[in-house]
């Protein structure tokens, strides 16, 4: 039994819970601060794979948690969004082998284009959700997930925040188990959801919640702290650590399950205190629902809804600091590396004064100073439809000047059907889409994507053609230049792209100047493991 | 009870703050103490700041260092210091980076584990965690430049 002690972060404690609960597959993409899970679960010798979205890599987990296997799933919280369609029917199906799917939310958007509360898709799904406030804890859950999920037959999500993910404290492993072998059970009134078998579904859906929140309320998912009668605080996740520490002479009911709320209890124990107060990060989930079960409590005026919760806010909430909140310090923002291979396709957008409908990567530091050259960016894979909404409507000399840049990854993961889209619905003046393709998931850490052709190892795979695939759609015109080596031919490529009421797409190549070297030492690699069969990579 | 010391780490993406930081931690780790640690990667890879927050003690809750009650902060690049100055409590201590003559080191990226140096010239943390850390930190070529950095820092600090 590996009783070691070892100062982990939430996300290689998670890998480590998944290898000690002889978790089969583990898949997902990239996406802060949930990265490094499938990474540590890989290097621990789990079986982690890269899928192209969130919705595949669910949807992969699934059919494996069918066959009887225990799966992990890992996004971040907006990834979430792509996964929600399977996830929201899997929650109906059930599960076989244990699935574990992790939200990694963001709070203050440290690295992230929205702050989305999660724990409101454990409600509208109608799946469990436990969050952990530290290391120990996110390999505690994480082994508690798959039981539950196991016991209750549902996919159950691990709701982590930034600073459990990021953050590392001393982890102690327990006892390992040992895997079991995949079987096919075949149960088609419980797996095919047409709705003659959806309708009964959705009733044992809910009927397992109810079990699951009578278990819950009696369960050891509910920690309660000893302290005085005068305040008592309900919380959960880093924010009942900060709690801990701003008043530590406070009674405190930490929920480690946020979905069922273990409204009883939260009952009991607001009636033991004099004051009860509701602090959590993000939307006022548990306070809604608390007060929406008759009980009275105090919760965090509506300003701190915004960004992180911590010590100081704390204080600040139970009227112990009274200061008004010091702005955040104010440092150097994040800027496209001075040698990224981005720079000249930047420079001109912004010489040919482009309407540029952006994308989610390290490209989008491409609206700073000097080119400021992105007008829109929403979410993965979105700069294809912007960009053709855009140059449908606007007049036909503005409608021109539209580009939409996505990076290699990000089309990958939800730019093709953007793609697909442009073939179908044509604007009248054309369209310009530039791929950047700088052979890696770049922002995240340099992952592996279908479109290197290298798995989350780095080991030689089957490689998903940018420019194959345009083709094949059905794009006039594709062009696969460096643009880098010459600037002068991009630009008067892109002008005379734009210049045509014709569909283009231009891959621009170059290696993340971060990624280079490690991309030419796999490559090497591999063609020495098989012996130059990979030549043509 | 032993008082947790709170110490930050700041400059910007490149520096090695996060690597510091990890060296920090599991030092004070291998010195048996509770540790936390807490900071934001992601987009301030990109040559942003950085900065990271390392707690240590007998028992540590939050992750995060509340503002103005840092014992220490250790500042890699000089264009921080004046944005860091205010996490700083009454009578802490401010580390910046001119504190080392960079000249002296055989490789400017050392800079981050001169500073640690520096800083450990305060900490009550044995050598052998120290070393063992920077050991278990970097790979092996990196070592001897790196522990030697360290010892830089560290009688840089003895001098002031």
């Amino acid at each position: 039994m590996p009783t070691e002690r070892k100062l982990l972060s939430g996300d290689e404690a998670v890998a480590a819970a998944a290898v000690d609960a002889a978790v089969h597959l583990g898949t997902g993409y990239p996406g802060t601060p949930s990265t490094e899970i499938l990474e540590a679960f890989g290097a621990l010798g789990g079986w982690a794979q890269w899928a192209p979205n969130e919705k595949v890599a669910l949807e992969v987990a699934l059919g494996a948690s069918f066959g009887g296997a225990r799966t992990l799933v890992t996004m971040k919280h907006v990834g979430v969004n792509v996964a929600a369609d399977p996830l929201f029917t899997a929650a109906y199906t059930g599960v076989t082998g244990g699935l574990v799917l992790v939200s990694a939310d963001d709070p203050g958007m440290a690295s992230s284009q929205n702050e989305q509360d999660n724990r409101h898709y454990a409600r509208a799904a109608g799946v469990p959700m436990l969050e952990p406030s530290d290391s120990q804890e996110a390999y505690d859950l994480a082994r508690t997930a798959w039981e539950l999920s196991e016991r209750f037959q549902l996919p159950v999500i691990l709701r982590m925040t930034t600073r459990v993910c990021h953050g590392k404290s001393i982890v102690t492993r327990s006892a390992a188990e040992s895997p079991r072998t995949p079987s096919f059970v075949r149960d088609i009134p419980g797996r095919v959801m047409v709705p003659a078998h959806a309708r009964p579904a959705h009733l044992r859906l809910r009927k397992k919640l109810d079990e699951l929140k009578a278990w819950g309320e009696a369960s050891d998912l509910i920690v309660e702290r000893p302290g005085g009668r005068a305040l008592g605080v309900v919380s959960s996740g880093v924010t009942a650590r900060h709690v801990r520490e701003a008043v530590p002479d406070a009674r405190l009911l930490e929920l480690k399950l946020l979905h069922p709320l273990p409204i009883e209890r939260i009952r009991t124990f607001a009636r033991s205190v004099d004051r009860c107060f509701v602090l959590e990060e993000g939307d006022p989930y548990f306070a809604d629902e608390i007060r929406a079960a008759g009980i009275a409590v105090e919760a965090k005026a509506p300003e701190y809804r915004f960004g992180e919760m911590s010590v100081d806010r704390v204080r600040r909430l139970l009227g112990l600091d009274t200061a008004p909140e010091p702005l955040p310090t104010k440092g150097k923002p994040p800027q496209l590396c001075d040698a990224c291979p981005y720079h000249p396709v930047y420079s001109a957008l912004q010489k040919l004064d482009c309407i540029v409908a952006g994308d989610i990567g390290c490209y989008s530091l491409g609206v700073m100073e000097p080119y400021r050259a992105m007008d829109t960016l929403v979410a993965m894979g979105a700069s294809l439809g912007v960009g053709l909404g855009l140059r449908h409507v606007l007049p036909d000399a503005e409608a021109r000047r539209v580009v939409s840049i996505i990076g290699d990854s990000t089309f990958v993961h939800t730019g093709v059907n953007g793609l697909i889209e442009m073939v179908y619905n044509p604007p009248k003046t054309g369209h310009v889409v530039i791929i950047l393709d700088n052979g890696t998931t770049a922002m995240t850490g340099q992952q592996e994507h279908p479109g290197t052709g290298r798995t989350l190892g780095h080991d030689a795979t089957g490689k998903f053609s940018l420019e194959g695939f345009a083709r094949a759609a059905g794009v006039e015109n594709v062009d696969v230049v460096d643009p880098v080596k010459d600037p002068a031919g991009f630009l008067s490529l892109l002008e005379g792209r734009l210049s045509k009421p014709e569909l283009s797409v231009i891959v621009a190549r170059r290696p993340c100047i971060l990624a280079a070297a490690d991309i030419r030492a796999w490559d090497r690699a591999n063609a020495e493991k098989c012996g130059g069969c990979a030549g043509e990579a | 009870m032993g008082r947790v010391v709170n110490v930050v780490l700041a400059g910007l993406g490149g520096q090695g703050v996060i690597k510091a930081s990890d060296i920090l931690a599991d030092a004070a780790f291998r010195d048996g103490r509770d540790v936390k640690k807490a900071e934001i990667h992601g987009m301030s890879q990109r040559g942003g700041s950085v900065t990271s927050d390392v707690r240590f003690g007998d028992e540590v809750l939050s992750p995060m260092i509340p503002r103005g009650e840092a014992d220490f902060v250790v500042v890699c690049a000089a264009s921080e210091v004046e944005v860091v100055r205010p996490l700083v409590r009454e009578g802490g201590l401010l580390i910046p980076p001119d504190l080392v003559d960079v000249k002296l080191l055989s490789d400017r990226r050392s800079l981050n584990v001169a500073l640690l140096g520096a800083l450990s010239h305060h900490l009550d943390i044995q050598d052998e965690s120290w070393i063992e850390a920077i050991r278990a930190a970097l790979p092996p070529r990196l070592h001897e430049m790196n522990e030697r950095a360290f010892r830089l820092g560290r009688s840089a600090a003895a001098a002031v």
